[in-house]
């Protein structure tokens, strides 16, 4: 028997109309007590590499010693990324969302014994707000979830993914058999012109104007044309769209056969980056389960509208991420983008007209077609409706994914969902937009997260990558960073990107080394603006932004270290001594034995020093001493 | 080698012998193979009929493709931009003295190669080193290295069973 077949106890089902769906969805939900409680573990990566695959194994032991499966739903569901990865591995009890936070397995059978059996919480795994000192017992009234509007994650968290029962029981493809049964093709484009939605992937383009376009140029070219998943999420900081294809794989693939519909395309591909193993999984497990039921495949839901897809893994090439690179890829080349004289949606795939959306975009095409496009333009804002969903990372409490609707300030994430940096003091900057994007300093905490507002501060959008940065970050440093990044994967085709970011890089190289004068930082400037000009790609155009805006709004720093040869926030390494303090140091030896360079000395109980001209700076006697008595400055 | 070791002749012939499933087969092969051996590549240019300076212009192209050996344990460090905030660059470094290899290297033994990788999506865990299959979240240099040993370890026992030398 097949995988769904087996999941759903039926022998050969094919669904052949949207009643049959409908009829689908009302036999799994009728098969289920939505008041009998259920298990449920996050398997998102964060939890998973903090063990809570033996979590879910260790549950499943315990409720079988318990002997009370049959009160229980049966088995431990495991679902995608909660976003609260700061706190995995994370355990929930539904129906009422009882939330567990860093579960160990030796906490299983007290989980079933105390919570399952006699109904009472174990209190040591509740979550404490740090804020307000309370132990909140459910999910919804934590407020890192409380704060989100999760509507492209909804289900996210309730589904197993990897069980399609669970998304036709949650609702999924329903917009699908709506717009087969009674949408034209061009009702579904209208449909997504009116949303508003603009593309997730960085630069924000209409999405329903690319679809426009796209059909213009079938007009002219005729088919086939194709529809393409831009799921090479390369910018470091962000894991939106993995969590996506992780956790509801259904989404994006309901989504591509709509846009597929739309378009009267017969093939697609879905891009996903080599990195994203279980997305990749995830997605392939996904199309089997779909085609069986009929949802994939010749003849969708006998509408006589065929569509399939193939995934394409990546191997490794942040340029793959633009549509003219992403597309040669496909084709089994180099990722090299040409220039677009002709745009990709007439002139893509095979040289075909082609729509390329990210993930996110895909995930949100059956919202709009299911709830309306009226429903979706209250989310957001005017000119950035809907949601977007973000990767919160760096110096901040709560580490994890959240979704809000457009147009909330950086503050309401940062602080009231993220809460704030880890020691209380203000964020230094918000790194928007991966590498192609800037700060926003603290001074402008109140900047609205929509396309337009972040562009105005100098930043981007981008793909929803957040990094928070405290007064241990420096600027000049983070700049090198990004820079040194897209150095590495320029693909080398043009001129400006191959040499001018090297160029920008070696004079940040400088700046760390306490070299370099005010003249430097002007020329740098103006090749930034070279650069920015003369780029063949987005890659290239956007990479000097993280050094034009820290230059905007931090010159201070660059100052610092062009004439007083320091760094502020004591990251440069040239520019930064180690220095133990005698009063702090206890003697213990721990540095001395871990310093790879052996140039900490002292008698055992007695403070030690560092030699400083043996010092290589690299950090490690800090991150060993227990006592905190390592000083940077 | 285990008799369910794939042939080449076998990877290849997954896919129709077109161009644009050269990428397909040189990741089947590496993931089987740990490398893009000559021979390997060879059979893959004759089969999806392109040149072989084509083959190599992709594999060359794409970081994740490798023309020569890995070690037996691949440690990869994350240095993506929460990585890289959080420390990842000293733990590379670290690791190089360490294994006295530098980044991008396999160590003379083939125990181990050493690489850096743009992110790998799990942020929350920075900074992150995977290690073969297994994430390791929050790692520091310290941390790191003790993993390394017990990998040491498990590595001489096994070489004992087997009796290899």
């Amino acid at each position: 028997m097949s995988n769904v077949s087996e999941a759903l106890k039926i022998e050969d089902w094919r669904l052949t109309s949207a009643e049959d769906l409908k009829a689908l969805q009302k036999q799994i939900l009728s098969g289920r007590d939505p008041n009998r409680p259920e298990i449920v573990v996050c398997h998102g990566t964060g939890c998973l590499a903090n063990g809570s695959e033996k979590v879910s194994d260790a549950l499943r032991t315990a409720l079988a010693d318990a002997g009370i499966e049959a009160k229980v739903m049966p088995g431990i569901k495991t679902t995608g990324c909660q976003g609260f990865c700061s706190r995995g591995p994370l355990v929930l009890i539904r129906p009422g969302g009882l939330f567990y936070q860093r579960v160990k397995p030796k906490d299983a059978t007290e989980i079933i014994e105390k919570t399952l059996l006699k109904g009472e919480p174990v209190k040591r795994l509740l979550y404490k707000d740090p804020a307000s000192g309370d132990t909140i017992l459910n999910e919804q009234d934590i407020p890192f979830y409380k704060l989100q509007e999760r509507v492209v994650l909804h289900n996210i968290g309730k589904i197993d993914p990897t069980d399609i029962a669970d998304t036709i029981a949650a609702g999924g493809y329903q917009a699908l058999a709506k717009a087969l049964a009674g949408m034209t093709a061009e009702q579904v484009v209208e449909h997504i012109e009116q949303s508003g939605l603009r593309g997730r992937g960085g630069a924000g383009f209409p999405t329903g104007r690319k679809w426009r376009s796209a059909l213009k140029a079938i007009e002219t070219k005729g088919r086939p044309v194709y529809v393409v998943v831009n799921g090479d999420e390369g910018d470091p900081g962000a894991f939106m769209d993995r969590t996506i294809m992780e956790g509801d794989p259904h989404a994006v693939l309901e989504g591509l056969i709509l846009g597929a519909y739309a378009l009267g395309a017969e093939k697609g591909y879905m891009y996903v980056r080599a990195e994203y193993p279980l997305a990749i999984k995830h997605l392939e497990v996904a199309m089997v389960q779909a085609r069986e039921l009929g949802l994939l495949g010749e003849n969708i839901l006998n509408s006589g509208f065929s569509f399939d897809v193939r995934i394409n893994r990546g191997a490794g090439a942040f340029v793959c991420g633009e549509s003219t690179a992403l597309f040669t890829s496909i084709e089994g080349k180099p990722g090299n983008p040409r220039p677009k004289y002709v745009r990709s949606v007439e002139e893509g795939l095979w040289g075909r007209p082609t729509i390329l959306n990210n993930v996110e975009t895909w995930a949100n095409i059956p919202l709009i077609i299911g709830k309306g496009p009226d429903w979706y333009k209250k989310l957001g804002v005017p000119h950035s409706t809907g949601t977007k969903v973000f990767s919160l990372v760096g110096k901040v409490n709560n580490v994890g994914l959240v979704e809000v609707p457009m147009g909330v300030p950086v503050s309401a994430i940062v602080e009231d969902i993220g809460g704030g940096v880890p020691g209380g003091q203000p964020f230094k900057a918000v790194q928007t937009g991966g590498p192609s994007g800037g700060c926003i300093p603290y001074s402008l905490k109140d900047t609205a997260v929509d396309f337009d507002s972040l562009t105005k501060a100098g930043s981007m959008m981008g793909s929803g990558a957040m990094i928070v940065m405290d007064e241990g970050d420096c600027v000049v440093d983070v700049g090198r960073y990004f820079l040194r990044f897209l150095e590495e994967e320029s693909c080398g085709k043009c001129l400006p990107c191959r040499l001018g970011l090297s160029r920008m890089r070696e004079i940040l190289d400088n700046f760390s080394r306490g070299r370099g004068s005010e003249q430097d930082i002007e020329d740098l400037i103006s090749l930034a603006q070279a650069v920015q000009d003369g780029a063949l790609c987005a890659l290239g155009s956007s990479a000097p932004n993280p050094v034009l805006t820290t230059l905007r709004y931090f010159k201070d720093e660059y100052l610092a270290h062009v004439n007083n040869q320091t760094c502020p926030a004591g990251v440069c390494k040239e520019l930064i001594t180690y220095t133990i303090d005698p009063g702090l140091c206890t003697g213990c030896t721990s540095c001395a034995r871990q310093c790879p360079n052996n140039c900490i000395s002292g008698r055992k109980k007695e403070p030690h020093t560092i030699d400083t001209d043996q010092c290589i700076r690299c950090g490690i006697c800090r991150e060993t001493c227990k006592f905190d008595a390592v000083r940077v400055s | 080698m285990s008799q369910s070791v794939e042939t080449l002749d076998e990877i290849v012939e997954r896919y129709p012998g077109q161009p644009e499933y050269l990428i397909f087969m040189l990741q089947d092969i590496q993931s089987t193979y740990g490398y893009i051996s000559e021979d390997s590549m060879k059979v893959v240019c004759d089969y999806s009929g392109v040149p072989l300076t084509q083959g190599y212009s992709v594999a060359t192209f794409y970081q994740s493709f490798r023309l020569d050996p890995r070690g037996e344990h691949e440690v990869r460090v994350c240095l993506g931009t929460a990585c890289h905030l959080k420390g990842g660059q000293r733990i590379v470094e670290e690791v190089e003295r360490r294994l006295n290899v530098a980044a991008g290297g396999t160590t003379e033994d083939l125990r181990y190669t050493l690489s850096t990788v743009n992110c790998v999506g799990a942020c929350a865990l920075a900074p992150v080193v995977v290690v073969d299959e297994e994430y390791l979240s929050n790692m520091t240099a310290k941390k790191l290295e003790k993993h390394l040993k017990t990998l040491d370890y498990d590595l001489e026992n096994e070489t004992k069973e087997h009796g290899h030398v």
